[in-house]
């Protein structure tokens, strides 16, 4: 989000907690949110396409509330009321393509010819339709519903799947192959909602899904602050806040929101950006000459990636506290743990606890379940390991990110083992206060080179030129 | 014991503070641009900023003088006893477009190991990308407190237009500095010359004036990549050469044959002479491009007719004379092919060639 997005929405909901409280506040979010999706939509090459994106999110957010809700949920009247209102702003917006250029501020280029948005809604539609009359709704839905959610995130993340969609997207449009790639199609916070409709499809299948109308679905699918940075909250405490009265803003809660908007905002656009100048990318990590500035603009990257992230989450955080949500923290001094179990128990603390619940603890579980159990060892190797490739490939499926997430699985294993190892030890060598604070000190320190090491992998494109990297840390 | 907070006196303090502070800045006009990290935390620059992709050449484009020089090289090296201090005043041909730092004609100076009268040639390029004889008097007057021995000013006829004098962006932005010119040194300035950029109280503030205080900051902070990497411009691996094809136009600025001095700016060039005082100063007309292609016997290159170029020789010859100035034609001592992108742009072949034949001057004029 541009800086002047972020204060057009943070100005929209301070002027409407302010004036309406309460009032309709609800709709507020969920239609602001629809708009936004629409808002920040990067403009993309395939015609038509940075308006069939969003509009896709919304269908697909709609499929998985409606497989996944109970059937008493599903026939709520509210829900057609929210549906056709939704509806109603897409098409408002599809209709811009009839406005002045300089009007159409609320997409990225001239929406496409309505017909195909009302196709579209009417093929949306029927498929509700058809559901419904399914009269016993089989668990097959939700298994195909979690298929279809993995598939649609495999095809973006993977480059040749990726290069194969906007090959067919150029086709079906009848644009020129010509000039095709895989930034084509850039679909804006999918990563993000991939994650809440998997997460709402689990929770589903194991019986722990509450019971939400459309309208609240979908405003926590697709939550403005939240919706391009996370983080990744959870459907039964975000309808907890959604629900509660809302008072309107006080004077502390304007104060406590105030303050984490601005930290946010001078962690991304003052320190975040200006380390962007100096951090490793794939260009400069070939041009530097020397060890110590190499090591310096590792150390830029890995502050830089940090006060990037984590101003968004404040700014977040602080934005949906002017609405009355609070959403959940995703960083907690993660440079400052002393090891790095610790670190990312920390670091992008939604992303973590989401693995954790949805496939580190159901792999372990079934792991244990063996009838010849693998050694302790040898099941905490593999469980971290494929976790944190699964993270790598969340972000992207390429080499590097694959060598990113076994660099930190390993990490992880190693730290296990050697905690297990030498525990008793350094509890029985650190008695002074002063000794602790060495073994912490030095322990932040190594985690943190540890990460920052990592980071060359997440932030160049190519394994060879990460090692030259590393290499050059290391005076070669 | 802790009071609570008050969060509505928190934002009136707060917004009053930043209030006085743009204030204050707007009053004050602090010379930040003299405070730098180079020649401190990191190495000064072979030249003086200049960039329009920040991103990829880790240089940029700013028009407060202190800062620039401040980022120089010439800033941070106090002057040996035994070094013969060389500046380089002229415009992108001096600068060095596509060339790196060691390529242009201060480099290949240095990298010749000259001496003259028992002292180290050290010459330091003050150029500028941009053609102004007004631009060179006014970076030539910031170089002079940096003591040189000699100053080398390349120039050309496009430099010498009155048109061009002050729309040159670091000049327009410079208003103040261009006026001590015309007091101290009978600069010939327009009373109302409408080029300049006219700052109002509010440009003045912190916020009016954020643009200048980004620029500087991200100077400061480009250092980092300019010590990380050494490059200080896009090096493209392929450009498109300078044109040797030319259409059957004779025509120059709205100038009609033949040329005389009342049509360019000869004042900005005694302005040099007069601001450089007992200092010497070679003033070289810098080697150009002569094309052998269609219509070039209308035209030497893209900037010149031949009408033109052959009447500012003329009088570039008679003004030296007249004027006892130390002057050098250099206009056709480079061959076509090493030019580069530009009919005044040298390959770094052709920068030595330059280099040679300007080092007999450099080694006659110490003193």
């Amino acid at each position: 989000m541009a800086l002047e997005n972020i204060l057009i929405l943070a100005a929209a909901s301070l002027l409407w907690a302010t004036t309406f409280r309460n009032h309709g506040r609800t709709w507020f979010m969920l239609i602001v949110s629809v708009v936004v999706i629409f808002w920040l939509q990067p403009a993309l090459p395939i015609r038509g396409a940075d308006f069939f994106t969003p509009l896709a999110t919304l269908v697909l957010v709609v499929l998985t509330w409606f497989i996944t809700a109970d059937d008493e949920t599903r026939k709520g009247r509210k829900n057609i009321t929210v549906l056709l209102i939704i509806a109603g702003v897409v098409l408002l917006l599809n209709l811009t393509r009839f406005l002045p250029t300089d009007f159409q501020l609320l997409t990225a280029s001239r929406p496409p010819q309505l017909e195909t948005t009302l196709l579209i809604f009417l093929v949306t539609g029927l498929t509700l339709l058809a559901l419904s009359r399914l009269t016993r709704f089989s668990a097959s839905f939700l298994t195909v519903g979690l298929i279809l959610t993995i598939g649609l995130f495999l095809l973006i993340k993977i480059p040749d799947l990726s290069l194969w969609l906007s090959s067919f997207l150029r086709t079906l449009s009848g644009q020129s192959l010509t000039n095709v790639s895989i930034n084509d199609f850039r679909w804006l916070g999918f990563s993000y909602v991939a994650f809440r409709l998997i997460h709402t499809i689990r929770d589903k299948q194991s019986g722990r899904f509450p019971s939400v109308d459309v309208g609240e679905f979908i405003t926590y699918v697709i939550f403005f602050p939240a919706f391009t940075a996370g983080p990744i909250d959870r459907l039964e405490r975000f309808t907890k806040d959604l629900r509660a009265p809302f008072a309107g803003l006080n004077l502390e809660t304007l104060y406590s929101a105030g303050q984490r908007l601005l930290l946010g905002l001078f962690k991304k656009f003052v320190i975040a950006d200006a380390l962007a100048l100096i951090a490793l990318n794939d260009t400069n990590a070939t041009q530097v000459n020397s060890t110590f500035w190499m090591w310096v603009i590792v150390y830029a990257y890995a502050f830089q990636i940090y006060f990037d992230f984590s101003g968004y989450t404040d700014i977040a955080l602080g934005v949906a506290q002017l609405l009355g949500i609070k959403l959940p923290e995703n960083f907690a001094s993660p440079y400052l743990k002393p090891n790095l179990t610790q670190f990312w128990n920390n670091w992008h603390m939604t992303l973590t606890q989401w693995f954790r619940a949805y496939f580190f603890n159901p792999i372990t579980r079934w792991l244990r379940s063996w009838q010849k159990p693998l050694s302790i060892p040898m099941m905490i190797l593999l469980t971290q390991v494929a976790t944190m490739l699964l993270i790598g490939f969340w972000h992207g499926v390429t080499w590097n990110f694959t060598l990113w997430g076994l660099w930190h699985g390993l990490g992880l294993f190693i730290h296990n083992r050697w905690n297990d190892a030498t525990k008793a030890k350094a509890a029985a060598w650190a008695t002074t206060p002063t000794k602790q604070t060495a073994l912490n000190v030095s322990g932040i320190i190594l985690t943190f080179h540890f990460v920052a090491i990592g980071w060359i992998l997440f932030a160049l494109s190519s394994p060879v030129t990460s090692w030259q990297v590393i290499l050059k840390l290391f005076g070669a | 014991m802790n009071q609570p907070i008050k969060p509505l006196n928190v934002l009136v303090k707060g917004l009053l503070l930043f209030i006085l502070f743009n204030l204050v800045i707007a009053a004050w006009q602090p010379g930040v641009g003299q405070f730098s990290l180079y020649n401190v935390l990191y190495p000064g620059r072979e030249r003086l900023p200049f960039g329009e992709n920040p991103k990829q050449s880790y240089n940029l484009s700013l028009f407060d003088l202190d800062a620039m020089f401040a980022s120089h090289v010439i800033a941070g090296t106090p002057k040996a006893d035994d070094e013969f201090r060389v500046i380089i005043v002229g415009d992108s041909s001096v600068w060095g477009t596509l060339l790196k730092p060691e390529e242009t004609l201060a480099g290949q100076l240095n990298a010749d190991n000259l001496n003259a009268c028992g002292k180290n040639v050290r010459a330091y390029n003050l150029g500028y990308p941009t053609i102004s004889l007004t631009k060179d008097v006014m970076l030539l007057s910031y170089g002079m407190q940096y003591d040189p021995d000699l100053v080398i000013w390349m120039t050309t006829l496009d430099a010498f237009p009155l048109d061009k004098q002050t729309s040159t962006p670091l000049v327009a932005n410079n208003e103040e500095k261009v006026r001590e010119l015309a007091t101290n040194y009978q600069l010939r300035v327009e009373a109302d010359d409408p080029n300049f950029e006219v700052k109002s109280f509010w440009d003045k503030t912190f916020i009016g004036n954020r643009r200048a205080w980004a620029d500087f900051f991200r100077l400061q902070i480009y250092g980092v990549m300019w010590s990380a990497t050494g490059i200080d411009q896009v090096y493209p691996s392929d450009y498109e050469k300078a044109q040797t094809d030319f259409e059957a136009d004779d025509s120059y600025h709205d100038l009609t044959a033949p040329l005389t001095e009342d049509e360019l700016a000869i004042n900005a060039l005694e302005t040099g002479f007069r601001v450089v005082g007992e200092t010497p100063m070679l003033l070289v007309n810098e080697p150009m491009l002569i094309s052998s292609g269609a219509n070039s016997d209308i035209r030497y290159n893209f900037f010149y007719p031949r009408w033109a170029y052959d009447d500012y020789r003329e009088i570039m010859t008679t003004l030296s004379e007249r004027n006892d100035w130390t002057y050098v034609d250099l206009w056709d001592i480079v061959p076509a092919n090493e030019f580069t992108n530009s009919a005044i742009h040298l390959t770094p072949a052709g920068e030595n060639m330059l280099a040679e034949n300007l080092a007999p001057y450099i080694l006659e004029n110490c003193k």
